[in-house]
């Protein structure tokens, strides 16, 4: 008995029950092809995530005062001055994992310009800022490094605030705003960039010389934090230590007291939110795989009852010379015929399904290959699992009782 | 000399029904011939159901031997048999047994199915031959479900001829059938006999024997008569006789 033969047998037997082998399918179909469509789905979201992450800097670190409770009185961060200037230009020079450093200050209050007015806030950075952030000025042109010298009153400003300041819509460059009384010459137009994740404005924003802020708006000498990016994404782990290293010695931190500095990377914001996305993702493909079970029980469901309807053509065929193994095989190649025909119909509808959601809800989806080979084999593996025991009970009948079966 | 094709010494068979041991056959021998056509007959319970399963190979008895084509059956395994029953032996049923929705040339096909040594192209070939054999050239792809009693055990007829066997088993062939189209079966189990197969038929109707070589009678469990018929009967003229139905 040739597995040619017996691949012919079983597929007569299923095309002679059109109806009934697919309706067996179904269950299988809608199994694979809800699998493909919740991975696709949960895919989408993490990579649409990841490329927002990505689009703020996937290697940015910063670095905040941490925690001090030398006096026991916890105080909020930005209230802190264990941040100096020097550590900007200790950690500007000595760092080599880094590919660009920036300090950030901030001082919050009201824009002005004629009769128009914004709350919102002034950034002071270096000249690094914008590569870190991955900024690019859309119109006019960056501070320069004379302009950061000389704390002069210049600044960069967002989409956000020209709509704001702006609404007849007058070319902002060239034009004076007021901050807090203090005027500022708009010297260049950050390109618009939207929302990020966190349902934040990126185009609500006003930069200027670090020093311009410290001594004209806030008197200051400490830092509210240092923004740096490093080399690349895989290199912020070593950029890390290295600062913390340096800035412990730069405090003169002993090796038993904890950091007055806080370092925070972008990385740890995408590994948390790929843990979520992650875990979506899997229950969806729990929920999808329970379906590919109960697709596989239909089937076993289905062969059993097939066996025992056609008990007397087992009968027949074991009179005829059909061995037990021949039995077996047939109904075998039929569960798997079903199962991976259904799995292929699956495999098609789950795309098509995946591109449905893409263009009707505008979800972000994404179709891995792995998952549509993973669903293919389970789905095999289903046909042979739940397909052998209703086999086996057909090879093992004995042929006399099955042709005196009715 | 006509080779032994079947031969049965002592051949016993007990089954266990609860604490009870049946015996339904209690030593029953006997020698067929190559080319002979015997009726076996008996009434029901008279062991011919199980006699035929051991003829068939599709049983094995508890005790004896039991040679088909000089080959001994009674310690084969199932696979074994199952093979013995695909080269050696054609069965023809009383219900036909046809697969449901298939061709005739399908069902014919399928003992050669189970024969990996029969390329297709040979398979269709002899499938024809034997269909055109019972007369049923014209009828290739009926399907089962479209053809009649007379027709479809035909097609069983041919399905038996199909692997060449050393032994046609015939159970109860003409027992669905009407008078006249038993007797079309018979005139073709005639001309199987001229053209030498070895045919065994199993009936419990008498009238079966007057048409065959040998009537072997069983009755509880045991050979009551076995003598040759040397004045075989022809169903051809028998059917001649027989009033023209309203067709």
């Amino acid at each position: 008995m040739n597995a040619g033969n017996l691949f012919k047998i079983a597929w007569r037997a299923l095309f002679n029950n059109k109806m009934r082998a697919f309706l067996t399918m179904l269950g299988i179909i809608i199994g694979v092809a809800s699998v493909i469509t919740m991975l696709a789905i949960g895919q989408g979201s993490k990579k649409s995530i990841q490329a927002q992450i990505a689009e703020m800097g996937s290697n940015i670190i910063m670095i905040h005062p941490g925690a001090d409770r030398r006096g026991g009185v916890r105080m909020d961060p930005s209230e802190m001055q264990t941040l100096k200037l020097e550590d900007y230009e200790v950690l500007r020079n000595e760092c080599i994992y880094l590919s660009g450093i920036s300090p950030n200050v901030s001082s919050s209050g009201q824009l002005v310009s004629g009769n128009n007015n914004y709350p919102s806030s002034v950034t002071g950075v270096g000249l690094d800022y914008l590569d870190i952030r991955q900024l690019t000025i859309a119109e006019g042109s960056m501070f320069t490094n004379m302009d950061v010298q000389s704390a002069a009153k210049v600044c960069i400003i967002g989409k956000t605030i020209v709509d704001n300041l702006f609404p007849s819509g007058d070319d902002p460059l060239g034009k004076v705003i007021r901050f807090n009384q203090v005027p500022f010459r708009v010297i260049g137009v950050l390109e618009e960039k939207g929302y990020n994740s966190m349902g934040m404005d990126q185009d609500d924003i006003v930069l200027a010389p670090y020093t311009t802020v410290m001594k004209r708006l806030l008197a200051v000498t400490y830092l509210q934090g240092i923004f740096a990016s490093a080399l690349s994404e895989d290199m912020t782990d070593y950029a890390t230590e290295e600062i913390s290293e340096i800035l412990r010695r730069q405090h003169g931190i002993k090796a038993d007291e904890d950091d007055d500095f806080q370092i925070r990377s972008q990385q740890e914001l995408s590994s948390m939110l790929s843990t979520t996305t992650n875990l979506m993702t899997t229950l969806l493909a729990c929920i999808a795989g329970i379906s590919l079970v109960v697709g596989g029980i239909g089937i076993m469901n289905i062969m059993y009852v097939s066996v025992t309807e056609r008990t007397k053509e087992i009968g027949l065929r074991m009179s005829v010379g059909a061995r037990g193994m021949d039995i077996l095989a047939q109904f075998l190649i039929e569960a798997v015929l079903i199962s991976v025909t259904g799995g292929l119909i699956g495999v098609l509808m789950g795309c098509g399904a995946t591109f449905a959601v893409k263009w009707i809800a505008h979800w972000p989806v994404y179709i891995q290959v792995w998952s549509v080979i993973l669903s293919f084999l389970v789905c095999t593996f289903t046909g042979i699992f739940f397909g052998w025991y209703p086999a086996k009970k057909a090879a093992n009948l004995d042929p006399i009782e099955a042709l005196r079966y009715e | 000399m006509a080779e032994n094709v079947i031969e049965l010494h002592d051949i016993r068979r007990n089954f266990q029904v609860g604490d009870e041991t049946v015996h339904a056959l209690r030593g029953v021998s006997f020698v067929i011939k190559e080319g002979e056509f015997v009726t076996i007959m008996g009434t029901s319970g008279s062991g011919k159901s199980t006699l035929l399963n051991i003829l068939g190979c599709l049983d094995t008895p508890t005790s004896g031997e039991y040679l088909l084509d000089g080959v001994p059956v009674r310690n084969m395994r199932r696979a074994q048999r199952a093979i013995l029953r695909n080269r050696k032996i054609g069965f023809v049923f009383q219900n036909y047994n046809l697969l449901a929705k298939t061709t005739a040339i399908e069902n014919v096909e399928l003992p050669l199915m189970y024969n990996s040594a029969v390329s297709a192209a040979e398979r269709r070939k002899r499938a024809i031959d034997a269909l055109t054999s019972v007369g049923l050239a014209d009828r290739l792809e009926h399907k089962s479900n479209q053809m009649s009693g007379g027709q479809m055990q035909r097609v069983a007829i041919a399905r038996a001829l199909v692997n060449n066997p050393a032994v046609i088993l015939a159970d109860e062939a003409t027992g669905n059938l009407d008078t006249r189209t038993s007797f079309e079966i018979l005139v073709l189990f005639q001309q199987l006999h001229k053209e030498g197969k070895t045919i065994i038929f199993v009936t419990h109707n008498p009238d079966i024997a007057l048409y065959s070589s040998r009537n072997i009678v069983l009755r509880d469990g045991r050979i009551v008569e076995d003598k040759q018929n040397n004045n075989i009967l022809s169903a051809a003229d028998a059917l001649a006789q027989l009033p023209v139905s309203d067709e």
